[in-house]
């Protein structure tokens, strides 16, 4: 629900800071699962997949804002659509 | 122990509702900052201690507290922040997440894991989350670590490189 909640916010927002957050929030719907299976199955190893998830979660939210912030430099919008700089 | 659960689950949806919802960007972050708590009280509920003191932490607190810095830092005036939005590719991405939800609801139903679960939940205490994540995925841990610094590296060089 939280991961299809996640989905809807990066298909359908153009904030591209909005995109960020809602990657964010499919992550930790995966996280969540992780740690629920882990219960289930009675080991340990899925919480320390959500650890790894939480990592890697860490690192990209810190390189996208660094994208975000060269992108606002670079153009003055945090519009996504208006972003094409790959395409000529 | 299932009424809190409801409880935080209704709050996560809640709240990560109303986050994907708001036109203001600062709305939008402390929304998901109140369903990052809902995930640790999830987590606390399943006896993973640990992970739910590292989600407070790192969740409702480093990255929130990142997301909001650049919020201010870029200083979005009115306009900017009420983009306007498509609505074509709205619908879009509500049918595609629909059908995702239908896919993962009925894969999981297929699996069986609504069912009883097989063993009891284990503690997650910090003296038992540690001796798994330092001998069994030792490597993947060290791994890790070397993913954050590539990612500081890489942060701070893309903010500061000059833009032709």
């Amino acid at each position: 629900m939280l991961f299809t909640l996640g989905m809807i916010g990066v298909l359908s927002r153009r904030n591209v800071l909005v995109v960020l957050l809602s990657v964010e929030l499919m992550l930790n719907a995966a996280a969540l699962a992780f740690c629920t299976f882990s219960a289930r199955a009675g080991n340990l190893d899925g919480q320390a997949m959500v650890f790894f998830v939480i990592c890697v979660a860490a690192a990209e939210v810190a390189v996208g804002l660094a994208i975000v912030i060269a992108l606002f430099r670079l153009r003055v919008t945090v519009d996504a659509d208006r972003v094409d700089l790959l395409r000529n | 122990m299932t009424f809190f659960f409801w409880i935080f689950a209704a709050v996560i949806v809640g709240s990560a509702l109303l986050a994907i919802t708001r036109r203001n960007a600062v709305a939008t972050a402390l929304w998901a900052a109140l369903s990052f708590v809902g995930i640790a009280g999830e987590f606390v509920l399943l006896q993973a201690y640990f992970l739910a003191v590292v989600e407070v932490l790192v969740y409702a607190g480093a990255i929130m507290v990142l997301f909001l810095f650049v919020i201010m830092l870029l200083n979005l005036r009115e306009e900017d922040l009420r983009v306007t939005e498509g609505p074509r590719l709205h619908w879009f991405g509500l049918i595609l997440a629909a059908c995702f939800l239908g896919g993962l609801v009925v894969t999981c139903r297929r699996a069986g894991l609504f069912d009883e679960p097989l063993g009891a939940p284990p503690s997650g205490e910090t003296a038992s989350v540690a001796p798994v994540l330092f001998q069994n995925y030792l490597l993947p841990f060290e791994v890790a670590s070397f993913l954050l610094l590539s990612a500081i590296v890489g942060a701070v060089l893309i903010t500061k490189r000059r833009l032709p």
